[in-house]
């Protein structure tokens, strides 16, 4: 058993963050209303002298004007769970750890690569989504955790080395329980070195089982205690907007996030979206609707984002937006289309669905379309939208233009080229029809496919021309 | 009178001009009608670039004049797009010239969309060809399809009224078809070579 640790030290911040277009300077604030303290800050806060542990009135001393967001724990824990199912990716046992994901990945190994480049692919992927992270590896999954708060990139093979490795970590590192840590501090035992070396029924005595039962589990003499992490089947986001948003082009920045993260999802699912609800909050919990649908199961987080931003910018905003929120319930398996090695298209080809896709998205659902050929003779019945058209001939002259509806032909009289053809069908469903098909010439030299009562020649209404 | 003077070696040092400003590739996509594929330069529709063909009125052939063309290219990997067609194609009638519908594609957009659409479908490069009937179409906007059909390697057909024959056009080909006292089509420009004087007669077979 091999487990990575990634470690989140900045979830809050970085959640916070990653929905925000501008750099300047934020903070995140705990505590009781008079006395809030900074949890968090960002960069070009710290850069200002603004720090953790420092009062909310000192930092308003220091700069003037900086965002100050109170520090939410529901949404610490939804970025968790939401890096969780990112992380389902690369392994089927993920567990949640406090500001940190597990993940076993002895056997994941042979599917992605040997360790080096499946950390380089791990920390693409979360540095991607905009989270800052540390990660190590260990024969256990507490060992990692602490080997990902000791150093980033540790990497521990194989359960001999792992004493060695843990050696040095020093007690208040050690992620024990934290009456032992004081108490051993105390005693003297600033290592994890140290403490190993101890005899443990001296340890039993003195701080009960419970420390060395974390002993055990942090070197793998007894089973880890985690609980499997299993991803949702319904991906709901909700992002918060910092500001009132009047015009769509406001909203663009939050969505190509929130479709990233749906993307995200899916990849560590292995699975597709077809259809998707984007809620538009505004005040007083009234909300607008804007329904995403695809023709088929995608997953690719640019194409996802070309879609929703169609449909969004085709609306007016009735009013101000205060929040955004996805989801996606009709969540299909994922087949990915392949491609052909002899391909005739340029390399940098669009596929035929994404076109599809972006000229549904601005032109409407049902704006691109093929069509069929049914098995009835009637020509307003004979064809229709359909995904594919059956391979039968029809052996009579037919027209290349069909008019929606037939129309009276007007002007000179019409010479006639071929027919009459009879058609007489349709008595049992109240559409009958007994016509005389012709194909014939109009005085301005166009070929029309034209019909009359049967018998008559006069009164023709056009049906179709042959362009 | 001094030295002989090797021709070749003049023209290699590129001394002297050819007179001929662009030499024409032979293009592969042929029309599927004879007589025109001999007069055009390219031997065919000119590749991945813009054709216009201009009409009295809809309905005089010029589906006839395409479909050999289309249904070559229907059955190959790419497909083709009809955008805003004046009206529905017919199944069975462009069956009957052995199009396989499965790989047309109608596209429906309002008239402000359409130049938006077709460029859409040519820069994709996965549209074989494009057909559009766009009613407001200036030097620029056509200008933009030529780009895009370059860009996408696709063949671009826009159909347009007779009367734009006077104004100038980006497009590569320029085909006119008149329909008295017969049908016929008039090359009336087509890039890296000169306009045959005669038309081409269009046949009007029904099948």
């Amino acid at each position: 058993m091999l487990w990575a640790c990634v470690l989140l030290p900045h979830l809050a911040l970085d959640g916070v963050l990653r929905r925000r277009a501008d750099e300047g300077p934020l903070v995140l604030v705990d505590g009781a209303v008079n006395a809030r303290v900074i949890v968090a800050a960002n960069a070009s806060a710290r850069d200002a002298g603004l720090r953790v542990g420092q009062r909310l009135i000192a930092a308003h001393a220091l700069l003037a004007q900086f965002d100050a967001l109170p520090y939410d724990a529901c949404a610490v824990d939804r970025w968790q769970r939401f890096l969780a199912a990112v992380a389902y990716r690369y392994s089927s046992e993920v567990s949640l750890l406090p500001h940190a994901i597990v993940l076993e990945v002895s056997r994941s190994l042979a599917l992605f690569g040997p360790w080096p480049q499946f950390e380089t692919m791990l920390r693409e992927d979360i540095g991607a989504l905009g989270f800052h992270h540390r990660i190590a590896l260990a024969p256990t999954p507490h060992a990692a955790y602490v080997l990902a708060g000791m150093r980033d990139g540790l990497a521990v093979h194989s359960p001999d080395h792992l004493h060695q490795a843990l050696q040095p970590v020093p007690m208040r590192k050690s992620r024990l329980p934290a009456a032992s840590v004081d108490a051993l501090s105390g005693m003297g035992i600033r290592t994890l070195g140290q403490l190993l070396k101890l005899p443990r029924d001296g340890l039993r005595r003195r701080f009960g089982s419970e420390l060395l039962a974390a002993i055990d589990r942090l070197l793998g003499d007894s089973p880890s205690g985690l609980d499997n992490y299993r991803p949702p089947d319904v991906f709901d986001l909700h992002v918060e907007l910092m500001h009132e948003v009047e015009n769509i082009a406001a909203l663009v920045f939050p969505l190509r996030r929130m479709t990233g993260d749906l993307g995200a999802y899916l990849a560590g699912r292995d699975g597709g979206v077809q259809r998707f609800l984007l809620k538009l909050e505004h005040r007083e919990g009234r909300t607008t609707e804007v329904q995403v649908g695809l023709l088929a199961s995608e997953r690719d987080a640019g194409m996802l984002f070309e879609v929703a931003r169609g449909r969004l910018e085709q609306m007016q905003l009735p009013e101000p937006v205060l929040a955004l929120r996805m989801i996606a319930r009709d969540l299909p398996s994922f087949v990915p289309t392949g491609r052909d090695l002899f391909d005739e298209r340029p390399a940098n080809a669009l596929p035929i669905t994404q076109l599809r896709e972006r000229l549904r998205a601005r032109l409407g659902d049902r704006a691109v379309y093929r069509l069929g050929s049914t098995t009835d003779p009637r020509p307003e019945h004979a064809q229709g939208v359909a995904e594919s058209s059956a391979g039968y001939d029809e052996p009579h002259p037919r027209p290349t233009w069909l008019l929606d509806r037939p129309m009276l032909l007007r002007g000179a009289p019409p010479r006639i080229i071929a027919g009459p053809e009879r058609l007489e069908t349709g008595w049992w469903d109240g559409a009958e029809a007994r016509r005389d098909y012709y194909v014939i010439e109009t005085s301005l030299g166009q070929y029309a496919w034209a019909f009359c009562q049967p018998g008559e020649q006069t009164g023709w209404m056009l049906q179709g021309w042959f362009a | 009178m001094g030295a002989v003077i090797a021709l070749s070696s003049m023209l290699d040092a590129r001394q002297i001009w050819r007179g001929r400003a662009m030499p024409v590739p032979a293009g592969d996509q042929p029309t599927g009608w004879a007589a025109l594929d001999a007069a055009l330069p390219a031997g065919g529709w000119p590749d991945a670039a813009l054709s216009e063909i201009l009409l009295p009125a809809d309905g005089v052939g010029e589906l006839r004049l395409l479909l050999p063309t289309l249904a070559r290219l229907s059955h190959a990997a790419r497909s083709v797009m009809v955008v805003t067609p004046p009206y529905s194609p017919c199944v069975a009638g462009w069956q009957q010239h052995g199009v396989d519908m499965r790989k047309v594609d109608i596209v429906a957009a309002k008239q402000a969309d359409v130049l938006w659409a077709t460029e859409q479908c040519l820069r994709s490069g996965s549209c074989a060809a494009v057909l559009a009937w766009p009613r407001q179409a200036d030097d620029r906007a056509l200008r933009r399809l030529q780009v895009a059909a370059d860009t996408g390697r696709a063949l671009a057909f826009v159909f347009r009224d007779r009367r734009h024959l006077s104004s100038a056009s980006p497009a590569a080909l320029r085909l006119e078809i008149e329909t008295s006292p017969s049908a016929r089509v008039w090359v009336r420009k087509c890039r890296g070579g000169v306009e045959p004087p005669q038309p081409f007669p269009l046949a009007r077979s029904l099948h």
